[in-house]
């Protein structure tokens, strides 16, 4: 299954010219990029690792022209890769050599803000702080919070289901938005869901969500807001043991209690980050978790009793209570600065998303340790201990030859592991192009074809994000062949070569 | 609990497309009044049911979906956990598959969400007889397109879900019904400036001039926003809900065919004639009347809502009609997923 637009038989140069010219007729002639230097700085996502250079980056900023985009792109076989901020980290809007970069950067209002009814109509290239930032006057915010919230679109957050610290109590994208507009492949404009909480027909909207731009091009999203928290208390605890710390996530759940957030921290993660912003973390702690309870005073009062209880049968070391705003802020930036910090201690970083059943954190965590051992690269975890979202760091020099490759083997272990103990390869970052062979391990080759076939019920000549997200039966055999899994060839129906 | 009964219902299914012969697919049977008017033959799930794993410190159970709701339900709550979307059965003898095919959630839905919501991943059959599994047992999963919600409330025309896996919540430690006497305009009005404010409001029912809400959390929190909110504390709060939630309540019992209407909850009094039960903070509606279907449906679509037939009347046209670029990918799906239409085929709309 080859790329439509690999059809063309002229050279790529007077492609990129003939259709730099006629998308100039469609938008703003400086709205479409073509000459090299201005296509570089879409040539990777977050995922820098992967580049390629776009045949142009269109940039329009109204529906209209995208649906004129879109049906240019469909008559002339082209793909379309839809771009926000480029802030993904599983290289998703990672461009295709002929294809338009279709950014949505343009579209960066807020339409509007019905306080009365908790919503808001936002275009996609909206940053997700900016919702929250938004209708802060109003006692509002938009909950899902990335730690990129500041530079992410919601329409990348629509396309990726993002999460955040937040999730296992207010839930991802897909539990806190309403409403889509999606441009289809070919040009039409499409409304999905609806202003009341559910709609008639399928779920589309929830097929949308996570769709990788895949599906169809969001062109505007309505979002539920949220009260702010009344109150919002954290508790600090350290561990002599990360095993411990794992079963304390599982106890405090137990104990009927869902956190607002719930974040782990090993010794690793904790001395960078105690390094960068001195957060006054215990550096002796095998693992610190970070219990953030938030509601209404007087519940939030009760929550904390029962956690204090929860957290002493599970035998910290030391615990601690933010005494004040100033000091919960404090807790917190060390977690979430622990990426920028872990950039400190290392020339790159590769961070990973496998998410596991919680009940399996303490096993995996240590058997990450063995693996970053046999590969002799360090690996730093922090990460969404509540819902069992795993984010190993693994620490390597782009520079040293090798050394990516070896990066990505172990990635490749981890993911693995993470299939094993009932897990998934990704919580919410996405397949992209990063884990794509890591889907043919996930899923047999009927599952796979299912997810072809929703893919040609929206689209069926394949022209968005194309070859991202859900991998050919041919490269899942040709990845089989080099990786057979316990023994048993995945996909036997497919010949190899 | 047979092993072999997902491969029975697999072969079944292949069966069907060999024969070109449209299958009705049957849990307890509590939900044919529902949707369109249920065709073909019978095929029962109830043999492949059973729980598949259950751990609370997961807040995940996995069980097949011939599982009686009951039998779930129970299990649970020996955890202190529930199905937080409080799903209707309308009958003991509803099962998980039937609950999640129908997609119905019950009055705690715009608090913590729908069966949706809480549906992590799922084992299911297509239209081809293929074994296949979409999503998972974790919280998170963003691997591949979000087949299991899309089956939620697919009323049986996508796939024959064999195993479901839902996200459970810890049961409330305190719940407390008050009740309020007041107009309707007023109610809405006052249900939509409480939900501006953090609260533990988990329910709420209006009904000729009585508001009832429901308080759930913790002691405290609850008697503080008692406190705050004032109204009447009844002691009947768990059957008034239960009623409501399973259409015992006297409202349902009226003669003349009942609507399902959902709306923004700040959508105005509905401008059509009958009787109405209010929910979900005045997002949804319930009407009995004998206004003609396009007259609710077009005062309804302006108010950016959609409504459902629910019991009752001409089932022909049950659904909310679908916009034609939506209703084209509906069709599209259903070809993805079952290109015979063997799966309950027009349960939904017609030609799906
Ligand atoms: C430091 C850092 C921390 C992060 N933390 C988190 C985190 O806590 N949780 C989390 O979930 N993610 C996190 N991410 C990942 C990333 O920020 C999210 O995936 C985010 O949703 C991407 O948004 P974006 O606007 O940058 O999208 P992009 O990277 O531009 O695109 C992402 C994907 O969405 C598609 N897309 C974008 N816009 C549209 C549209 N309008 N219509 C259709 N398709 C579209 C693209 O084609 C691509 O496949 C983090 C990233 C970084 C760099």
């Amino acid at each position: 299954m080859s790329t439509p637009a690999s059809q063309f038989k002229e050279p790529l140069e007077s492609v990129r010219a003939r259709v730099a010219d006629d998308l100039r007729a469609v938008v703003a002639a400086e709205s479409v990029l073509s000459d090299i230097e201005s296509l570089r700085p879409y040539e990777c996502d977050g995922l820098s690792a992967y580049r390629k250079l776009p045949l142009v980056v269109v940039l329009p900023d109204r529906i209209e022209q995208v649906q004129e985009v879109a049906r240019y792109c469909f008559k002339n076989d082209i793909p379309i890769v839809a771009r926000g901020a480029g802030t993904g980290l599983s290289g998703g809007a990672l461009p295709i050599e002929n294809g338009v970069i279709l950014s949505l950067a343009k579209f960066n209002r807020v339409l509007k803000i019905d306080a009365q009814n908790r919503t808001a109509v936002v275009q996609p290239g909206v940053r997700n702080l900016a919702i929250s930032e938004a209708v802060a006057h109003l006692d509002l915010y938009y909950a899902p919070d990335p730690s990129s919230q500041i530079a992410c679109t919601i329409g990348g957050n629509v396309a990726e289901n993002a999460g955040g610290l937040h999730c296992l109590k207010y839930g991802l994208t897909v539990h806190n938005i309403l409403k889509l507009k999606i441009v289809t492949v070919d040009g039409d404009l499409v409304t999905i869901g609806s202003d009341a909480l559910d709609s008639p027909g399928y779920d589309l909207l929830s097929i949308l969500t996570g769709s990788e731009g895949l599906l169809g091009i969001i062109v505007e999203v309505t979002v539920k807001l949220l009260p702010k928290p009344e109150c919002a208390r954290v508790i600090m605890a350290s561990f002599d043991d990360i095993e411990k710390a794992g079963n304390a996530v599982g106890n405090i759940i137990a104990a009927g209690i869902i956190p607002g957030g719930l974040e782990m921290m090993d010794n690793a993660a904790i001395r960078a980050t105690e390094d960068f912003v001195h957060a006054g973390y215990d550096v002796e702690a095998a693992a610190i978790l970070l219990c953030e309870l938030d509601g209404i005073p007087d519940e939030v009062e009760d929550d904390i009793e029962s956690v204090k209880v929860v957290l002493a049968q599970s035998g910290y070391t030391q615990m601690q209570i933010a005494e004040n705003e100033a000091q919960r802020q404090l807790f917190w930036s060390g977690r979430k600065a622990a990426f920028p910090a872990v950039g400190r201690i290392s020339p790159d970083y590769y961070c990973i998303d496998g998410t596991i059943p919680r009940r399996a954190l303490g096993s995996v965590l240590n058997k990450i340790t063995e693996l970053s051992k046999e590969y002799g690269l360090r690996v730093v975890n922090v990460f969404h201990a509540g819902d069992g979202n795993l984010h190993p760091l693994i620490l390597y020099d782009g520079n040293v030859e090798g050394d990516l490759e070896k990066t990505e083997l172990l990635a490749a272990r981890i993911l693995q592991l993470c299939i094993e103990v009932g897990g998934t390869i990704t919580g919410e970052h996405g397949v992209g192009m990063e884990k794509i062979d890591q889907m043919c391990v996930q899923f047999d080759s009927l599952e796979l074809t299912q997810f072809h076939a929703v893919k040609e019920a929206f689209d069926e000549k394949r022209l968005l994000n194309p070859d991202k997200a859900v991998p050919t039966l041919h490269r899942c055999a040709e990845f089989g062949a080099m990786h057979v899994h316990k023994g048993q060839l995945k996909f036997p129906e497919i010949e190899r070569f | 609990m047979s092993s072999d009964s997902a491969q029975d219902l697999i072969a079944a299914v292949k069966r069907a497309c060999d024969r070109k012969v449209a299958l009705c697919l049957q849990g307890g049977n509590t939900k044919d009044f529902y949707g369109r008017e249920p065709c073909g033959e019978p095929i029962s799930i109830l043999s492949h049911s059973g729980i598949v794993d259950y751990a609370p410190t997961e807040l995940v159970i996995t069980a097949r979906g011939g599982t009686r709701l009951t039998e779930i339900e129970s299990v649970v709550a020996e955890h202190k956990q529930m199905l937080a979307f409080e799903p209707p059965s309308f009958g003991s003898e509803a099962t998980l598959g039937g609950t999640i095919a129908s997609g119905l959630s019950g009055p705690r839905r715009p608090y913590v969400g729908a069966a949706r919501d809480f549906t992590l991943g799922i084992r299911m059959i297509n239209g081809r007889g293929e074994d296949l599994k979409f999503g998972g047992k974790v919280m998170k999963n963003v691997a591949g397109y979000d087949v299991s919600r899309l089956l939620v409330g697919s009323m049986g025309t996508l796939g024959v879900l064999l195993e479901i896996s839902l996200k459970v919540l810890p049961v409330p430690k305190v719940e407390q019904t008050l009740m309020f006497e007041l107009e309707q305009d007023q109610a809405l009005a006052l249900q939509n400036d409480w939900a501006r404010k953090p609260s533990p409001i988990s329910a709420t029912s209006y009904r000729e001039g009585v508001l009832h809400i429901r308080l759930s959390g913790s002691e405290k929190g609850v008697k503080a926003a008692r406190a705050r909110l004032g109204g009447e504390k009844i002691d009947h709060g768990r059957k008034h809900w239960h009623d409501i939630k399973e259409q015992r309540h006297k409202f349902f019992s009226q003669s003349g065919p009942l609507w399902r209407i959902s709306v923004p909850p700040t959508a105005p009094t509905l401008n059509i004639p009958g009787s109405a039960l209010l929910e979900w903070s005045g997002a949804l509606r319930w009407l009995i009347t004998d206004t003609p279907a396009q007259k609710i449906r077009a005062e309804v679509d302006k108010l950016g809502g959609h409504a459902v037939l629910f019991r009752g009347g001409d089932r022909e046209n049950a659904f909310h009609p679908l916009a034609t670029a939506v209703h084209k990918l509906h069709e599209n799906l259903k070809k993805a997923f079952d290109p015979m239409g063997v799966l309950n085929p027009g349960r939904m709309y017609e030609g799906i």
